[in-house]
């Protein structure tokens, strides 16, 4: 092979939709195969393994080079997604070998987020199968436009157009809905190498291309056209004081030195003067390069920022509609606060209503309160401070995002914009002319949240109590919340479950937001067991105003006061979802104040609460009309 | 000339390796002195251009480095001005560890597995680039680019992160650290082609020459130094020989080359029916020892 046309070659990316049955790793390994990139000691190796684990005989099993990892090859399934690496003299090609089961969904949007095509496979003796359905609706979903529809097994059909004609018939049938670019069908063998690198005399009605040559003359540069310029702003480049450029991936686009930008959130205006890279200046840079702005004037920029040209910009709103694809085996719950990344940008997010799921396998919908691992929603979705984003059918690069887990860190779901929801740069707060700080003075002392945090019986609500008493009494304006006069009015349509203590702690902390806004001292008095909703309410108000107070009484202490008789019903069955007895208490790791009241007296526990107040400064701050009455001040 | 697909691959590790720079406290990149190495600093120094990448080099020194490696890496280091930390495993040598008498395994799995989690512990680094591509072998094949180990430094490959876009997470909880691999997308060939490319020095040991080696269990390997006994009826010979991977030198054998250039280099690998890795006796235990030695914590 000449290695100059080596060197002019482009490169696609692709991902197989399968399941074993289909023979997706036997028509990898072929493709590998018959490409030559299978070498004597992976041979060597495949020989001992086909022995051991295969399914072909004496054959040797193709299918053993891809899959990678021991549970694999042992259950003869692919579980995760396998990069594969494999080339033409025109062209390189990655592979992301996926799994088929449905169990699986997540890793196969993970092989189809960073290809240009799919290869679908379909086993010739079965025709379209639910499978068929759920892996080219997923494609679709993720934005794959072109797919090829390998039948498979061919030879198991004596090579029979009628019957490949008759799959073909089926498979537009009932993808037409999907969208796609262009569908291309081809009957293979990838056991016997049928139509997949050569053409085969077996098949001589077939007139259309192999699959690699479907895979080497398939154009995806045009599908990238003149989409607007997008940079999301990855780093701050400033190695000393007479150089600040921002390092980052074109997303989409291009840009000119001397083209007008447009910070997309801030609505800053400058010119690119310079773009930098280590080879040389640029004129010009274009999607998929990674360069270094450099702009005519100080603009304040940050990691996270998105440029776009003045007259093209992308949306920036705080509340957007998705299809979310969810990963973590922990369910999805609405209300709960997210991490969210989307471009090089990190933002607390969650879903404020789950419109529906659909169903993988027939694209139905079907209401639901939740998501579990592997479920598809169409959702709407807030975020704290607004995001520039694109719908994801126009830009993957910055219509898709992932979300989250704020305790575990594990990536819990994948999102794909449909649309904003509410163009913030339309809506204006209405500019109050009372603000906190003309309160403080007012009150003598700062708002604050005092969350009391703990299992039932740990005596949260007597302790909260005594400290509003204190309060109270010193001349401070506070209210309490807790689950009597909660529970029964405002949230009196909520229940137990996970999902409906996410929505009660969600409620619960707007409500205390709005009293801080008033100037109060709002007490809350809740078992909260979940640190992602504490967490939530933390950061629904300015750092300072949330003081989180753990009250840690031991589960068997609680038990033995169980001061309602709840801990004895709910080990007999009659309360479910019982926090400590079958449902979990994620203990704060780091709470602002600790009562251990196996150590303390009630009234020790509320003297440290108001010492802490005391010690932030939230109290003291006096000074107001109220001269007649006995202050903190 | 770069092609387009060199080009692309460039982007992407660079735009990994800004990933790392803008999200982890203290990242440290291991250098250990091979191609795919050479090629990774070479990417470094280029994502931050004009800054100097914000990281040192770690190498992990079992003393069993050829010694043209060793040269090499201190002209990269003094002609780049690096800092280069160089850890070893001291308590290995101690008990007298080597490849020689406590055998590949055991050598392996304490001067460098063990030392290189000694050394991130010890200078309290989260995140850790190696040059590992997915085109090496079958378990890398299903590596994350940013990979999560937990603390202890294990990996749990059935655990792994969803990696969908470029949307990586770099978020991690108390006492995990990532290893992020930018060239995981590359193949041995786009290395040698970027090399070329680009003209990045590499060490001599990657270019045939006459060098002084012994037939042992079908592999050819190099005497780089005394410590080397040989067995009875071994005879050293002077043949022309190449390595294709580089790693510790009574365990990486050599191949018989004629290939003196880079373009000689390139030329012999496209018609090479042989895998790079197949020259490193400690991958060839069982099939699945790599996955094995991942989960425990190397590279």
């Amino acid at each position: 092979m000449d290695v100059l046309t080596h060197g002019e070659k482009s490169l696609l990316r692709f991902l197989t939709c399968g399941s074993v049955d289909d023979g997706k790793s036997t028509l990898i390994g072929r493709l590998l195969f018959d490409s030559k990139l299978i070498l004597e000691d992976q041979l060597a190796t495949l020989t001992r393994d086909s022995r051991k684990h295969g399914t072909t005989g004496e054959d040797i099993d193709l299918a053993l080079l891809v899959d990678g990892l021991e549970a694999e090859r042992e259950q003869g399934i692919t579980i995760d997604v396998a990069y594969r690496f494999f080339g033409s003299p025109r062209r390189s090609f990655i592979v992301a070998d996926t799994p088929g089961h449905e169990q699986y969904t997540r890793n196969m949007a993970t092989g189809a987020s960073n290809s240009d095509a799919a290869v679908i496979l379909i086993d010739a003796r079965k025709g379209v199968l639910t499978q068929t359905r759920r892996h080219s609706y997923i494609c679709s979903l993720l934005g794959i436009r072109h797919v090829a529809v390998a039948i498979n097994k061919i030879d198991l059909v004596d090579y029979a157009a009628a019957t490949f004609h008759h799959i073909v018939g089926d498979y537009f049938g009932f993808a037409k809905s999907l969208g796609f670019a262009s569908i291309t069908a081809i009957p293979v063998s990838a056991r016997f190498g049928d139509n997949v690198t050569v053409r085969s005399e077996r098949l001589s009605w077939f007139e259309g291309p192999t699959l690699l040559e479907f895979l080497e003359e398939l154009d995806v540069e045009s599908d990238i056209g003149d989409r607007p310029f997008r940079f999301p702003v990855q780093w701050v480049n400033r190695p000393n004081l007479d150089f600040r450029g921002f390092s980052g991936t074109v997303a989409s686009g291009s840009i000119r030195s001397g083209d007008p930008i447009v910070v997309a959130a801030s609505g800053r205006q400058s010119r690119i003067s310079r773009i930098v890279t280590a080879d040389a200046e640029l004129p010009e840079a274009r999607a998929g390069d990674a360069v270094t702005l450099v702009l005519a004037d100080e603009v304040d920029i940050a990691r996270g920022d998105v440029l776009a040209r003045p007259e093209d910009r992308p949306e920036v709103v705080d509340q957007f509609a998705a299809h979310l694809l969810w990963m973590a085996e922990e369910p999805m719950l609405p209300g709960r606060s997210y991490l969210m990344r989307i471009g090089t940008r990190f933002v607390p997010a969650r879903i404020t209503t789950l419109k529906h799921k659909v169903d993988v396998n027939t694209m139905e919908h079907l209401a639901a309160k939740t998501l579990a691992l592997n479920e598809i929603g169409v959702c709407n979705l807030a975020t704290s401070t607004p995001v520039a984003l694109d719908p994801y059918a126009e830009n993957r690069e910055t219509g898709a995002f992932i979300l989250i887990d704020r305790f575990t860190n594990a990536t819990a779901g994948a999102g794909m914009i449909s649309f904003g929801l509410r163009r913030a740069t339309n809506v204006h707060r209405q500019s109050l002319s009372i603000d906190k700080i003309a309160r403080l003075h007012r009150n003598g002392h700062k708002p604050v949240i005092l969350w009391f945090t703990g299992l039932s019986g740990s005596g949260k609500s007597t302790i909260a109590n005594l400290v509003e008493q204190e309060l109270h009494s010193g001349g401070a304006h506070t209210y309490l919340l807790d689950g009597d006069n909660v529970r029964h009015g405002l949230n009196r349509d909520l229940g137990f479950t996970d999902a409906d203590r996410v929505e009660n702690v969600r409620r619960v902390g707007e409500v205390a937001k709005l009293f801080t806004d008033a100037g109060m001292i709002v007490l809350c008095s809740f078992i909260s067991p979940f640190h992602a909703e504490r967490q939530m309410v933390r950061e629904l108000v300015p750092a300072g105003e949330f003081i989180e107070v753990f009250v840690d009484t031991p589960l068997e202490e609680c038990i033995r006061r169980d001061p309602k008789g709840l801990y004895a019903r709910a080990k007999a069955g009659q309360i479910k979802n019982f926090t400590g007895i079958d449902s979990p208490y994620e203990r704060p790791e780091q709470p602002d104040l600790r009562l251990d009241t196996t150590q303390l007296s009630l009234a020790q526990a509320a003297a440290s609460v108001i010492a802490l107040l005391q010690e932030r400064q939230i109290l003291g701050w006096g000074g107001g009309g109220r001269g007649d009455t006995q202050t903190w001040i | 000339m770069k092609s387009a697909h060199l080009k692309r691959l460039e982007a992407e590790s660079i735009g990994i390796m800004r990933e790392v720079a803008a999200e982890f406290a203290n990242p440290v990149m291991l250098y250990s002195i091979g191609k795919d190495s050479g090629v990774m600093l070479h990417l470094a120094l280029k994502a931050f251009y004009p800054s100097k990448p914000p990281f040192p080099l770690l190498h992990v020194d079992t003393g069993w480095k050829f010694r043209d490696m060793i040269r090499h890496r201190d002209m990269i280091v003094a002609r780049y001005g690096f800092k280069l930390l160089a850890y070893t495993n001291a308590e290995g040598v101690a008990r007298g560890i080597n490849p020689i008498r406590s055998g590949s395994q055991l050598h392996t799995q304490v001067m460098k597995t063990e030392a290189l989690k000694q050394a991130l512990d010890q200078y309290g680094f989260d995140a850790a680039f190696g040059g590992a591509r997915r085109d090496e072998e079958k378990s890398r094949a299903k590596e994350r680019i940013f990979s999560v180990r937990s603390a202890g430094h294990t990996w749990e490959p059935r655990n792994q992160r969803p990696e969908l876009w470029h949307l990586y997470n770099t978020r991690l909880t108390k006492g995990e650290t990532v290893r992020v691999f930018p060239l995981s997308n590359w193949t041995e060939l786009d290395v040698w082609q970027y090399t070329r490319a680009e003209d990045i020095p590499v060490v001599p040991l990657y270019f045939a020459a006459p060098r002084p080696v012994v037939m042992r269990d079908g592999q050819l390997i190099m005497r780089d130094d005394e410590r080397m006994p040989l067995l009875p009826g071994e005879k050293e010979q002077l043949r022309t020989v190449r390595f294709r991977s580089l790693g510790d030198y009574p365990l990486s054998a050599a191949v018989e080359s004629e290939a003196a250039t880079l373009d000689a280099i390139i030329d012999e690998m496209l018609v090479s029916r042989t895998s790079e890795r197949s020259g490193r006796l400690i991958d060839s235990d069982e099939a699945a020892s790599m996955e094995r030695k991942k989960r425990e914590g190397y590279f």
